[in-house]
């Protein structure tokens, strides 16, 4: 197969690269320029977009005895990816960039464009596993679950999964740096990044106030009762407990929890841990990974709302748009906007993006 | 077979260069020793010089050897500035080279400078009326006015004596790097203050180039230190490399005319094909008087980074057009200040031609680039 390797610096591409030059594949490495000024997102050995970081996929590159480009991919970054996560917050939802990532510029951009030019696929260094089942080739867990990358790639449907390639599902992060130092990659040491690669501050709320201003408003509790102020309420989380500076404290000084972040009024509402409970989860533009759930029918799965959150025992139905999941344990806070992954058994069925909860 | 297309960016060496190259590095001694086996290196150095500055047009003591072309453009363009500083204002072209553009806007940024840029045609040639009124305008606060004799992406050679003659005695340097030792280049006819010129681009070694000053001229220096060349610039001599240069400079000269000719008719025929096999194709650059080595097309629908890739899995080397920037393509400021949109500049390639260039290289890209540029098509 002709495939290009998306090589963002890191040790994870670099040995994708490697394993699929070694396969036999015709491969070259792509490097995303994801900002017009490659210092604007400087974040230094944790990110993806720093010069440094293109010279050391570069180097890569030449080790495996691959091409190496650069692809420049910024516009498409900034619109699809940096406004989505400013407008998201806007709006009260708490988004994830890396799934809008895959989502829009890797499968999407990158993908269409190998594809025009002739490639066959797409491999990045992303931990999950493509298989052959019964269900046609379908998208599962990687063997690692501390690196298990399915759920930021469970927005990709069949056909971008059908130019996927993630050669590393099958081996264990440390295996992977072994592999890396065996193969004189000199990335092998490298830190993983973490973060959002446009943030390298790290320090978000400072980057959505700089963006969205700091607009002040009250912390109302349930009963609409102001006991605080906020500097801007996109800047909470569901389920966020610390740095409230509530000036009404409880009675009995029970701790107060952001149950509900209201844009259109700028209003935070807190309340008791208790309240943060929820046990149905409605995601709205589904998208499946494999075949399509018969609608209506009631399905045992697992639902996954975080990264690396643990998978919760639910059933689950869908109408071929959305998503509805019942879980067994109720879970503690959940923001609209989060992605809702629905799995069989290490099998990614799909996902939705949360719209609503109780 | 790999097909290389992109000789602006760097040609092959001359054979002869890289003897004389190795001949000289096995000879022990600094140029600016006192001893016998300096003096016999300083020979070698100020025969090369005097052969490098026949070559040019000049006088001998009016070169100084630096390690780069955008070491050259550096000196001229902050030596000038630094070393007259009543006057504020630099006037460059719109289509310089990042090493003339890149200074000029450090001395903007951090130095006071103010800075003109001179627009050029839709061909890509200076246009002297405008740089007229700009020059009657400012005139008194002129410190310096760059302008280059031939343009790296597209290949337009830029009427400089005329800029001379405009300027009157403000001072004109002309970074002549694709021009030397493919062209007539004359320094004292052309009447410029300064010149750039580089070993790599004529068939010599990398890491050798000179700025051709007139003489009793004093610039600010870069580099401090021994003051070897002149006291403008200090460092060792690099005497292979200058052995080298000079070779190389012999050698181009030698076949100049031959080789003029030869890509004169290559450049016409890669023309001629291209605009055959990709007929809504459009060539950038088309003017009057043009470098045979140049050609600069626009592929309407394409993007220039999937041309790239393909053309290279193909075996074919070309480029996009300045091979500087840190791999991030961004729309060229040549192909802009020309008129072309961000989209048509991002559908761009150029193609280069060199001494070692043959029909069978226009060949093999004529065979292809129907397929690449569809491939490459959005």
């Amino acid at each position: 197969m002709k495939v290009v390797v998306a090589m963002s610096g890191g040790v994870d591409s670099a040995v994708a690269a490697a394993r699929i030059h070694e396969q036999g594949h015709e491969a070259i490495g792509v490097h995303l320029a994801l900002s017009s000024n490659p210092q604007k997102y400087r974040s230094g050995a944790r990110g993806c977009c720093t010069i440094e970081d293109s010279h050391d996929a570069r180097r890569a590159a030449d080790m495996i005895g691959i091409p190496f480009y650069i692809w420049d991919m910024a516009e498409e970054f900034h619109d699809g990816v940096v406004e989505n996560f400013i407008d998201e917050y806007a709006a009260g939802r708490t988004p994830n960039p890396c799934l809008r990532c895959n989502e829009k510029i890797k499968f999407a951009a990158v993908l269409e464009r190998a594809k025009t030019m002739g490639f066959d696929a797409v491999a990045t260094g992303h931990y999950a596993q493509m298989r052959e089942t019964e269900y046609g080739r379908t998208m599962h867990r990687a063997i690692d679950p501390g690196k298990d990358q399915s759920y930021v790639l469970a927005v990709l449907n069949k056909e971008q999964l059908d130019g996927a390639l993630f050669p590393l599902g099958d081996t264990v992060k440390d295996d992977i740096r072994v592999e890396a130092k065996k193969r004189g990659l000199y990335v092998a040491n490298k830190p993983d990044s973490h973060d959002i690669c446009f943030i390298p501050s790290g320090n978000n709320a400072g980057w959505l106030r700089d963006r969205l201003g700091s607009e002040s408003g009250p912390i109302v509790d349930e009963d609409g009762n102001k006991v605080g102020e906020h500097q801007g309420a996109y800047t909470y989380t569901i389920g966020q407990r610390r740095g409230l500076n509530l000036s009404v404290p409880t009675e009995g000084g029970t701790p107060r929890y952001v149950l509900k972040i209201e844009p259109k009024s700028n209003t935070v509402v807190v309340g008791a841990k208790e309240a943060l409970a929820i046990s149905h989860i409605e995601g709205e533009k589904a998208i499946w990974c494999g075949p399509v759930p018969e609608h209506g029918t009631i399905f045992r799965g697992f639902a996954q709302v975080r990264a690396h959150g643990t998978p919760l025992p639910c059933d689950y139905r869908t109408d071929g748009s959305s998503i509805h999941a019942d879980l067994d344990e109720p879970l503690l806070g959940l923001a609209a906007g989060q992605g809702l992954v629905i799995y069989d058994g290490d099998r990614v069925v799909g996902s939705a993006t949360v719209s609503a909860t109780n | 077979m790999a097909i290389y297309l992109d000789h602006a960016a760097t040609t092959p060496m001359h054979p002869a260069a890289i003897d004389s190259y190795s001949r000289q590095m096995a000879e022990i001694g600094n140029a600016s020793s006192l001893h016998a086996q300096g003096r016999a290196v300083r020979k070698a150095v100020e025969e090369s010089r005097e052969l490098i500055a026949r070559a040019a047009g000049c006088d001998a003591s009016e070169i100084i050897f630096t390690a780069s072309g955008t070491e050259a453009n550096n000196l001229a363009i902050k030596g000038f500035y630094w070393s007259n500083p009543s006057k504020k204002t630099i006037v460059v072209s719109a289509i310089e080279h990042h090493a003339v553009l890149d200074p000029v806007e450090w001395l903007k940024e951090h130095d006071g400078a103010h800075v003109i840029y001179a627009p050029v045609d839709n061909v890509g040639v200076l246009d002297l009326v405008a740089l007229e009124k700009i020059i009657a305008h400012h005139r008194e606060d002129i410190a310096l006015i760059a302008v280059m004799h031939s343009n790296n992406e597209v290949g337009t050679i830029q009427p400089i004596a005329d800029v001379v003659k405009i300027a009157g005695d403000i001072p004109v340097h002309t970074d002549a790097v694709q021009s030397f030792g493919k062209i007539v280049f004359d320094f004292k006819s052309l009447g410029v203050t300064s010149a750039t010129i580089s070993a790599h681009k004529l068939g010599g070694p990398l890491g050798v180039a000179a700025l051709i000053l007139k003489r009793g001229l004093d610039i600010t220096p870069l580099l401090h230190g021994g003051g070897q060349e002149r006291d403008i610039r200090s460092s060792t001599v690099n005497a292979p490399g200058i052995v080298s240069f000079a070779t190389a400079v012999d050698q181009s000269l030698a076949h100049m005319a031959d080789n003029y000719s030869k890509l004169s008719s290559l450049q016409f025929q890669l023309r001629e094909d291209i605009l055959r096999e990709v007929p809504e194709a459009r060539i950038n650059g088309w003017a009057q008087e043009i470098l045979p080595t140049i050609l600069n097309v626009t592929f309407p629908g394409t993007k220039n980074e999937s041309l790239l890739v393909l053309l290279d899995m193909a075996g074919i080397s070309a480029s996009q057009g300045s091979a500087c920037s840190a791999g991030v393509q961004r729309p060229s400021h040549v192909l802009l200040s020309m008129g072309l949109t961000e989209e048509a500049a991002d559908s761009t390639v150029r193609f280069s031609l060199g001494h070692t260039s043959t029909m069978d290289d226009v060949d093999a890209l004529s065979g292809v680039i129907a397929d690449v540029v569809k491939k490459a098509t959005k």
